[in-house]
């Protein structure tokens, strides 16, 4: 019954979809506007029937009913309720559902927003997400359907993934990440739309999508982070990034995106590098779409990969239609998309900016490659082959480090042209705080090259960050007799642009401080003790209380108890785990995580007795690690400024 | 129409699409095995699904690969949560039966699952022609080096692992290996 009427939801909403694509240019080449308001309204009505389908598979799943293919894949008894709604993203046919809903929404939300605009703009946007939608309509029915029958009904399931059944975060990663991801359709429809109406050349499609596009950087930046978190609180390794490629994928997208935000301000003050932000957003949807097809269709080895069938050859027609088409569309409006402004000098915060694009995306084509490669390395030699962290830390090294740097210089500098002395007054002082990060790196023990590059440019880039809200601080002040704190709130508030900004690049060289540390200064020991021993690192001393065991309804759970000491006092207990789900072959850890401001201690149980004498215990000190979960926070907060309607404007 | 930016454009779009084109065609997991051509570890395990007559053996029996020497053996992980299982269910069956009185050995090897949900499984899938053994600790699943389930093992008359299918089987796949092994063995 669920089944059916879910699996009817999508059908209908095809054909709903269909009429919405095929009314846009119809109302246009005949002029008959009054189709457009039945349109609009086949983006409502898609809405609705997708919302019904997903609803109905998270019913489906609540209730287990096990007829269903998707619950009988991924549904069990004995899953906890959270994780049973949550498993709606946890396969690869219920993450194309979210995902179609997720798009279906933003597509229902821009058309509410703005349907009373005059002009073709918003029409054709409205198509391209409906034909983006249609896309996914047609996996749900054909190589995703997580709507099949299951014959006879099993009485119970498996249970999703006991990696993904293991930690809260998995409540939260995912649906950023398609929030983040999918958001990235909204400029890419209006992008197309504006070249499809011919409004190309107005802007507008860029005014109207700001925001929207900042919420998705946005939200795909928490997602990152918080992917990473989840990563090193779940898997035990202690790391939080590893160039998986489905990590790759969603960074694809972030550095194109990132470099958009800041290339669109040229255009928006400039009028230059009108081309150029055509293709990031054509770029940036095109690589949401690419890490989908690569992570879906099981393409390339991944930690992360779905289950595969065939639904790679939908994705690769998608993909090729896509990027034919909009690189067509392109390449015939690039005629009209002349710049109006020109480069003055080189010394201009448009160069900076200009700069910075280079870097994000010569740092996009350095991981695409990196990912692609065992692909082409198979194609061309027949070889097998993994490209491993090494490549990526050695070529993206240099390529942050950079970026750290303009980070600080771009913010220092005037729009159109410097002179010499505005260049020294702007671009010496923050060297003081690249002097301190430097002395502090080295005093820690810092000796490569890179490492302490990236200290002296971050402390740079945050020295002149803050400057620039000191600076605008004191004007104030003095302009205007105000205390430091109302200074602060009206300073940001009458120029939420910019000084969100700044805040998201705080949070950047927050982020970049903690990555910096916690890969050079590292430490970590393993040892096994029993009972009542202890183990040492680097002035952490812990002591082995007890272990134990329990079981819990899916799953059964050994945890070791260790006392944090200092000298002879208990400071604290930590408790790792293991998790044995009975669908798996290999334990899930829980490691344990002890946070203060300069780092955390992290405890993971490796192997035990069963008879509790002795358990093997590695302990690793990651410093630093903290500011990146805060510097994530940071950077979405600084987004959140920028988002926020600015209600008078002042001079940026 | 800008005709060189085009040209510029597909030049890069082209290749790229041919390239993941290619990779479809490609299994990243597949990494040969190198079990095929080794001595198949031993294992004696308990019968708990007594399959139907003339395969059938009686539960509780134990069946040893030592004892299979001289027959080609077709060991078949599953699990009753397994999806995928029930595609191939129908299909090993039948062709097992179909072998009946040849020198060919079906065995069902339950992997990280109860007898109990194992036996239901069977009840409702229509009955297995073969009999299936259960495998405590997974032990035997870990020394035949296993990725999941299903996976399906074809051991010549020698005792020798001669080919891993990964994923469903399907019934062309279990006669040409079977075949060419018993041909082999007839030599």
């Amino acid at each position: 019954m669920t089944r059916l009427l879910a699996h009817d939801a999508i059908l209908v909403s095809m054909a709903v979809v269909l009429f919405g694509i095929v009314a846009v240019p119809v109302a246009m080449r005949t002029g008959r506007r009054g189709l457009l308001p039945y349109a609009f309204a086949a983006v409502y009505t898609n809405f609705f029937l997708v919302s019904v389908a997903a609803v109905a598979m998270v019913y489906a799943l609540v209730t287990h009913d096990f007829s269903v293919s998707y619950v009988a894949q991924v549904g069990g008894r004995a899953t906890p309720l959270l994780f049973t709604v949550i498993s709606l993203w946890g396969a690869l046919e219920g993450s194309i559902l979210f995902w179609a809903w997720v798009l279906s929404m933003y597509a229902a939300a821009v058309v509410w927003i703005n349907s009373r605009r005059p002009g073709n703009l918003v029409p054709y946007a409205a198509a391209t997400l409906l034909f983006v939608s249609f896309f996914f309509a047609i996996l749900l029915v054909g190589p995703a359907d997580p709507f099949g029958a299951v014959s006879p009904v099993p009485s119970d399931g498996p249970g999703p993934n006991p990696l993904l059944q293991n930690h809260i975060l998995m409540a939260i990663h995912p649906p950023l990440l398609y929030l983040g991801y999918v958001g990235m359709s909204v400029p890419f429809a209006f992008a197309v739309g504006a070249m499809l109406s011919g409004e190309v050349e107005t802007d507008d499609w860029m005014r109207i999508t700001r925001r929207w596009t900042l919420s998705a950087w946005a939200l795909l930046s928490a997602a990152i982070i918080a992917g990473m978190w989840w990563s090193y609180e779940v898997l035990g390794w202690g790391g939080y990034w590893a160039w998986d490629p489905v990590e790759n994928a969603s960074f694809l997208p972030w550095l194109t995106a990132t470099a958009f935000l800041h290339s669109a301000m040229v255009q928006e003050r400039r009028g230059m590098l009108r081309l150029w932000n055509l293709n990031l957003v054509v770029g940036t949807f095109l690589l949401t779409i690419l890490g989908t097809f690569l992570t879906r269709s099981g393409i390339v080895s991944s930690v992360h990969a779905f289950t595969t069938g065939t639904i790679g050859y939908y994705f690769l027609a998608f993909i090729a239609i896509v990027m034919l088409a909009s690189l067509a569309l392109v390449a015939g409006n690039s005629e009209r998309l002349r710049s109006t402004g020109r480069f003055d000098s080189a010394a201009s915060r448009e160069t900076v900016f200009l700069l910075n694009n280079l870097f994000l995306t010569a740092f996009m084509f350095t991981v695409l490659t990196g990912t692609l490669f065992p692909l082409v390395a198979e194609a061309i030699k027949g070889v097998k082959v993994s490209v491993g962290e090494p490549f990526f830390n050695r070529m993206s090294l240099p390529i942050v480090v950079t970026l750290l740097f303009l980070m600080g210089v771009g913010p220092a500098l005037p729009w159109k042209a410097a002179s010499k002395a505005e260049l020294k007054a702007k671009l010496v002082p923050p060297a003081a705080g690249a002097g301190l990060m430097l002395v502090i790196a080295l005093v820690a023990g810092a000796r490569n090259v890179y490492a302490l590059l990236a200290f002296a440019f971050a402390g740079y880039a945050a020295f002149a960050n803050l400057r620039e809200y000191w600076i605008g601080m004191r004007a104030r002040r003095i302009a205007h007799g105000e205390g430091w704190g109302t200074a602060l709130v009206r300073l940001v508030g009458g120029n939420r642009h910019r000084y969100g900004g700044y805040t998201a690049h705080l949070g950047v060289i927050l982020v970049a401080f903690g990555i910096a540390a916690s890969s050079t200064f590292r430490t970590e020991y393993e040892a096994t003790i029993k009972p009542g021993e202890t183990i040492s690192l680097s002035g952490h001393t812990l002591r082995l209380k007890a272990m134990w065991g329990r079981e819990e309804p899916q799953r059964s759970v050994v945890g070791a108890t260790l006392e944090v000491m200092n000298g002879s006092m208990v400071k604290g207990t930590m408790e790792p785990r293991m998790n044995f789900y009975p669908m798996s072959q290999s334990p899930v850890p829980t490691p344990a995580v002890r946070s203060r401001f300069l780092g955390d201690l992290y405890v993971n149980l490796q192997a035990f007795r069963p008879d509790g004498s002795n358990a093997t215990i590695r302990v690793i000190y990651e410093p630093l690690v903290p500011w990146i979960w805060f510097g994530g926070g940071v950077v979405v907060f600084g987004a959140l400024i920028a988002i926020f309607p600015t209600g008078r404007r002042t001079d940026a | 129409m800008n005709w060189k930016r085009a040209t510029i454009a597909a030049a890069c779009v082209v290749p790229l699409i041919i390239l993941f084109g290619y990779g479809l065609t490609r299994d990243p997991k597949d990494i040969p095995s190198p079990l095929p051509g080794h001595e198949a570890s031993p294992f004696a395990l308990a019968v708990f699904a007594p399959g139907q007559p003339p395969l059938n053996r009686a539960p509780g029996d134990t069946v040893r690969l030592a004892e299979l020497k001289g027959q080609v053996v077709v060991l078949n992980f599953w699990a009753s949560w397994c999806l995928s299982c029930r595609d191939e269910h129908q299909i090993l069956s039948e062709t097992a039966k179909s072998y009946a009185g040849k020198p060919v050995h079906f065995l069902g090897v339950l992997y990280n699952d109860e007898p109990g949900n194992g036996t239901q499984w069977i009840e409702q899938m229509g009955g297995q022609s073969y009999p299936s053994v259960t495998d405590p600790g997974a032990r035997t699943a870990i020394n035949y080096g296993l990725y999941g389930v299903p996976e399906t093992y074809f051991l010549d008359a020698s005792g020798r692992i001669a080919y891993k299918a990964t994923g469903p089987v399907n019934e062309r796949l279990i006669r040409h290996v079977v075949d060419s092994l018993m041909a082999v063995a007839a030599k």
